[in-house]
């Protein structure tokens, strides 16, 4: 990477919706895509007189995602309102967590396989739940006519995580990106459906810049709007350019201006300047005297912390250390899910073969999936299934290419790799006939003999030509073997 | 503490009302009266009592994740000044 005139320093600030039936406080249902204005209540809608109620699965939801991330849980939690005015939040306020949030303090680790940045330890600063806003729907030409106003989403439980200031590049910010939602995928708290928004992302942003009088710090600006990964990367990119661009024209450095609010135009590729109202960094946080705090004992944190399974960063090390798998297989196997993963777990305990296993996985399985664009859980061959195809392989019954011919012819017939074989016509060739046929060969070619001899290995690849004319059923690398072994005892 | 009229004049803006010059006067001397009542308790000495987050001491009020009916939308839409039977009408929100 070429060496820029700055550090970017980055930290994120992460809504997750969690995976709840209802909603945060009131028991509208959250399901996606509902025609507008058909999931809302007295409470979600604000009324006067209405009493929130907090959901109980959210809020054991997002403590199984906080000791994920390695937070202290505190034994106290409440909630606050949060005030501001915006036609999507019909109460005038956003009941979130203040001063005394549900977790704090935890990481996330991020690597890289590719080896664009070191290993890093992202630090959390706390995880809180809070209430999601409704949508707004403005007209294209701005001004015109009316903003419509959806109801439903308003008050759906998110998870907002934040981490300091840790990362160092772009491509660290979306490697944590991904990991985080790699994370929540294997914990089961959230669909992590970025194009419907469960996962959302807001970067600061700012830029480390040395000179002849030392380190200066550029103003921070928060960047909303980014919807995939690759806009996490692409706007950051773009946001930290830009900075410096302005820093050189205009010299000011952080406290001498405002905190920005700058949105994502992916179209565009651009950071655009949001309209900031000069009061609307006055939330006026109090306790929300309608809500009653949460309290938790070292029991309920401990069976939550039960209920996780493996998680990625475990089972990386795992597959590495107890599979022998290299780093880049354990990482692409790993990403995959955990379903995934615990395909390869049956596929290298039926075949013996840890190894095999994941190099078929890694390739072949991985390749179909691809191609036909289903998870693992659509594939159509079991892991039993493929572990028998490997055994042939082990024994020696089937060379590799022929092995994926069927393998192939698996997936497509949904038959045992056995009864493939015998459909294909594929036979083991005798032990015996096969030395036969190779001293046949050895004897019939003295040059090639003579060029092994003189320790040209390579020679012998002539042979297994021959050999397959003779018999279409031969195993290559049986034949080299056999070959070489006799020249040697020549 | 003290209440200035500019602080007065915050306020109003954040809560979204306008106060005419006489109006302000009024608000300003009511909000010091009530600020200097409720400053009665800074006499208090509360060195060894611990903050308390809500007036009732009651904890997990917690409820089951079970959906129940929402209201009809034309019921939900009935006390907005504007909707079009679908949504609620705002008028044009400026700015992204």
């Amino acid at each position: 990477m070429s060496e820029l005139p700055y550090e970017i320093v980055i930290g994120l600030e992460v809504h997750v919706q969690l995976k709840t039936n209802t909603k945060l406080f009131c028991r509208c249902s959250t399901a996606f895509g509902s025609p507008p204005n058909t999931q809302t209540c007295p409470v979600c809608l604000g009324m006067p007189g209405s009493l929130p109620v907090m959901n109980k699965k959210a809020y054991f939801l997002g403590m199984k995602t906080a000791l994920a991330l390695h937070c202290g849980i505190p034994k106290f939690t409440k909630w606050d309102r949060k005030n501001y005015f915006y036609p999507d939040l019909p109460k005038g306020y956003q009941t979130s967590q203040f001063d005394l949030p549900m977790s704090e303090e935890g990481y996330l680790d991020i690597k890289s396989t590719k080896d664009e940045f070191e290993p890093r330890r992202v630090r959390i600063i706390r995880a809180h739940l809070e209430e999601d806003a409704g949508k707004s729907i403005h007209d294209e030409a701005a001004g015109k006519a009316d903003s419509r106003i959806d109801l439903n989403r308003t008050g759906t439980p998110l998870l907002e995580i934040v981490s300091y200031p840790d990362m160092r590049s772009a491509a660290e910010a979306k490697a944590y990106m991904q990991e985080l939602r790699l994370l929540l995928t294997y914990l089961d708290v959230s669909d992590c459906n970025m194009q419907e928004g469960s996962l959302r992302c807001d970067a600061n942003v700012n830029l480390h810049i040395t000179t002849d009088d030392g380190v200066i710090a550029t103003p921070i600006v928060e960047i909303k709007n980014m919807n995939s990964f690759r806009s996490v990367e692409r706007g950051i990119n773009y946001e930290a350019k830009r900075q410096y661009d302005v820093w050189q024209e205009t010299g000011k450095v952080l406290g001498e201006l405002p905190k920005q609010t700058r949105g994502w135009d992916d179209s565009a590729q651009v950071t655009r300047s949001q309209r900031e109202k000069e009061e609307s960094a006055d939330y006026r946080y109090f306790p929300c005297p309608d809500l009653i705090p949460v309290v938790v004992t070292d029991e309920q944190i401990d069976e939550v912390r039960h209920e996780i399974g493996d998680l990625p960063a475990a089972l990386r090390d795992r597959l590495e250390s107890e599979y022998d798998l290299t780093t880049y297989t354990a990482d692409v196997i790993v990403n995959q899910g955990l379903g995934f993963v615990e395909y390869y777990l049956e596929l290298a305990a039926a075949s013996g073969d840890n190894k095999l296993a994941g190099n078929w996985v890694q390739g072949e399985v991985l390749r179909i999936l691809n191609d036909l664009e289903i998870g693992i859980s659509d594939f159509g061959v079991s892991a039993a299934a493929l572990a028998e195809l490997l055994k042939l392989i082990q024994a020696g019954d089937l060379d590799s290419s022929k092995a994926k011919d069927v393998f192939t012819v698996m997936l497509e017939s949904g038959k045992s790799a056995a009864a493939v074989v015998e459909d294909l016509g594929i036979e083991k060739v005798d032990e015996s006939a096969l030395e036969d046929l190779c001293r046949l060969l050895v004897e019939r070619n003295q040059r090639i003999v003579d060029d092994v001899k003189n320790g040209n290995e390579k020679a012998v690849g002539a042979l297994i030509g021959q050999a397959k004319k003779e018999n279409p059923n031969v195993n290559p690398g049986q034949v080299r073997q056999i070959c070489l072994d006799i020249i040697n005892s020549l | 503490m003290s209440l200035t009229r500019q602080d007065v004049e915050k306020v109003a803006l954040l809560a979204r009302l306008k106060f005419d010059d006489e109006g302000l006067d009024k608000m300003t001397s009511h909000m010091v009266q009530i600020v200097e009542y409720v400053d009665k308790l800074s006499e208090l000495n509360t060195d060894d009592v611990e903050p308390m987050a809500h007036a009732l001491d009651v904890f997990n009020a917690l409820a089951e994740d079970e959906p129940r009916a929402s209201l009809p939308r034309e019921e939900a839409l009935r006390n907005a000044p504007k909707n079009d039977d679908e949504y609620f009408r705002v008028p044009a929100v400026l700015g992204e």
